[in-house]
């Protein structure tokens, strides 16, 4: 994984000062909030329902274990023993003092991690398929590139004050892990037929209350032309947005306004111009990146056999344990959806179990995927058996992974100041109705994911089954909806028509997935079903 | 009644204005009638409360309530996490947060 050269430490050691002065500042009086706002914003400081929020980069979802060590750290230091996995591969610690805030950052430096840029209006944390560099299916490991576009999107004084948030993703498979058309600027890295490597370009897209999927700009765009073409597109927005209504000042808004073609042929026009200023990178500088994704030193002639012979082990290999590019490896999810628990929550103790498995089994490597579970990318088979019995000791190894109670909840109405709704405990009930193994199972892969409001960080509208909580007032309600996805078919998922309460709610998910049972077809998952049908069939069983 | 809520500067923890002071438990919060803006005004220039408002709640038998949901969680806390609510021994406190 990449490492800081003294230029990164200097840059991210320099601005944990600039943070201590100005928390120091508003602390005195000598800054009032409206302008120190901002300012903590950029540094991923939020002020939520109960205390500071701090939200910790992790770019594109790679971490070791000494930074992981180092968050179970901060978890028990500076918070309450615990912190939350969201669904952009960051951690956010949710009972955060202002006071400790610039030591919190000056702990996570000395481990090479940092919380810029995880809010406020700038190019947020660069997510990527967190299958990344195992998985067989990638042209080739996405994340140098997006480490390059961290790199060049950091600290950029043009990038610096955008009209909105900004979200970049990068894949490089068929298999979309990533929701990358969900983003404002989605990349799949792929291969001419002349065996050069580029990328399909996808701007335009992202969830919120007003959601678009990204649409295809580029079918090859030649891979060292990605920055002066990433400038062309901020340029664009910049020029046009409309920076007088919150409401309309993200990118896909202003796709939407000016229409696919037209923005496509700004954007070109710009590209062409920045293009001429040479600013993009040398071989040679992503050579130097790319040498820090080098592949660990995977043995061979290892044995692809995994011994099966403890139930509850095979459980889990069958629905956690993903295919590896190398002989003899596996990818290890972890869920972090425990039936009774909270999506994404992990304590330190677990945190430090979880490092401790990445250093001894999996290259020091940790990934953080935005399904807010964790994953061991390198494992040998050799040692699942051993990870498992670690995490079931851990309370790590439910087998759950891409079933109905692997569900993406955002932290919602129990935190979140933006929230209409509470997310978390609808999704316990949920998980608590269908808790049976085998009934999951039967089900088959169902992604249930619900936000506490518009904003939609739970990605309901990616959800095969989404949920949207809303205030009706002055109480909670949740809308359904049907069909969305974030794989490679990217659709949008459906309101299926009035709203539920808390209870009511399960009930009609219960009612919706009993009628996915009874219609479907040999081989067909909940969302191929819905897509064969449509939404009709489901509504009359939904609403009688 | 009319009350004041906003969070700690320093440590961002949940406080109410008991005509007084701020304290952290909502059954101290005062009735601050028409004045509520003017209070905040001089208590924001103090440097103690960050992101005050004004808010309806009503007296009970069992203290002051928020009107709203949002509000009630906040004097309370996650109503998942009642290990670290203000009442994590009392197993009926999520009740009055609904």
């Amino acid at each position: 994984m990449y490492r800081y050269d003294k230029y990164d430490q200097a840059m991210v050691d320099a601005r944990v000062e600039d943070f201590r002065d100005q928390t120091r500042r508003r602390i005195a009086g000598q800054m009032t909030d409206d302008q120190f706002k901002p300012l903590r914003l950029k540094n991923g400081l939020y002020l939520q329902l109960h205390a500071y929020m701090l939200r910790v980069a992790i770019p594109y979802g790679t971490l070791n274990s000494t930074q992981m060590r180092k968050l179970a750290h901060i978890a028990r230091t500076y918070d309450r023993g615990y912190g939350h996995f969201t669904t952009r591969q960051n951690i956010q610690y949710n009972w955060i003092k202002l006071e400790q805030a610039p030591d919190i950052l000056a702990e996570l430096a000395t481990v090479e991690m940092h919380a810029i840029q995880t809010s406020g209006e700038s190019i947020r944390n660069v997510s990527a398929d967190h299958y990344a560099g195992a998985t067989a299916d990638e042209v080739i490991d996405p994340r140098p590139w997006a480490e390059m576009l961290r790199q060049m999107t950091t600290f950029m004084p043009e990038f610096s004050y955008l009209p909105r948030k900004f979200k970049i993703a990068v894949i490089a498979a068929e298999e979309d892990r990533a929701a990358m058309r969900w983003h404002d600027f989605g990349l799949r890295i792929v291969k001419n037929d002349a065996g050069e490597i580029g990328f399909e370009v996808y701007p335009g897209g992202g969830m919120g209350r007003t959601p678009f999927i990204a649409y295809k700009a580029r079918d090859f765009l030649p891979q060292h032309q990605i920055f002066s073409y990433l400038q062309a597109v901020l340029r664009v927005w910049n020029r046009h947005a409309r920076r007088d209504n919150i409401h309309k000042q993200r990118m896909k808004i202003l796709v939407h306004e000016l229409g696919e073609e037209e923005f496509t042929r700004q954007v070109e026009e710009a590209f062409q111009h920045i293009l001429k200023l040479g600013s993009d990178f040398p071989q040679a500088e992503y050579d130097r990146i790319a040498a820090y994704f080098a592949p660990p030193p995977f043995e061979t002639r290892l044995s692809d056999e995994i011994d099966r012979s403890d139930p509850d082990f095979a459980v889990w290999v069958d629905q956690n344990v993903a295919a590896h590019k190398a002989p003899g490896y596996a990818i290890a999810n972890i869920s972090l959806k425990p039936i009774k628990g909270i999506g994404g929550d992990i304590t330190a103790e677990q945190m430090e179990v979880v490092a401790d498995l990445a250093e001894r089994y999996s290259f020091d490597e940790l990934r953080a995927a935005h399904t807010q579970n964790l994953v061991l990318p390198h494992v040998r088979k050799q040692d699942l058996y051993a990870v498992w019995q670690a995490l079931v000791e851990a309370g790590l190894a439910d087998a759950n992974l891409d079933l109905v109670t692997d569900i993406i909840a955002c932290p919602g109405l129990d935190y979140c100041s933006l929230a209409n709704a509470r997310s978390i405990p609808v999704a316990q009930k949920i998980a608590e109705r269908f808790a049976d193994e085998a009934r999951q199972k039967d089900i088959g892969e169902l992604k249930i994911k619900i936000s506490g409001c518009i904003n939609a960080c739970g990605h309901h509208h990616a959800g095969h089954i989404g949920i949207l909580g809303v205030d009706r007032k002055g109480t909670e309600n949740y809308q359904l909806l049907l069909g969305g996805s974030g794989d490679e078919n990217t659709t949008q998922a459906k309101i299926t028509g009035p709203g539920f309460d808390e209870d009511g709610i399960v009930d009609a998910v219960e009612r919706a997935v009993e009628h996915y049972r009874g219609i479907r077809e040999p081989g067909e998952r909940f969302l191929d079903t819905y897509r064969r049908v449509g939404m009709d069939g489901f509504k009359e069983a939904i609403y009688g | 009644m009319k009350i004041i809520t906003g969070n700690d500067l320093k440590t961002g923890a949940v406080i109410w204005w008991t005509g007084q002071d701020w304290s952290i438990h909502v059954e101290d919060a005062a009735d601050v009638g028409d004045h509520g803006e003017q209070i905040l005004a001089v208590e924001d220039a103090a440097l103690r409360v960050n992101g005050g408002y004004v808010i309806d709640a009503e007296r009970t038998a069992e203290g002051v309530r928020p009107a709203h949901i949002k509000d009630r969680i906040r004097a309370l806390g996650p109503t998942v996490r009642p290990d670290l609510t203000l009442k994590p021994a009392d197993p009926n406190a999520g009740n009055w947060v609904i």
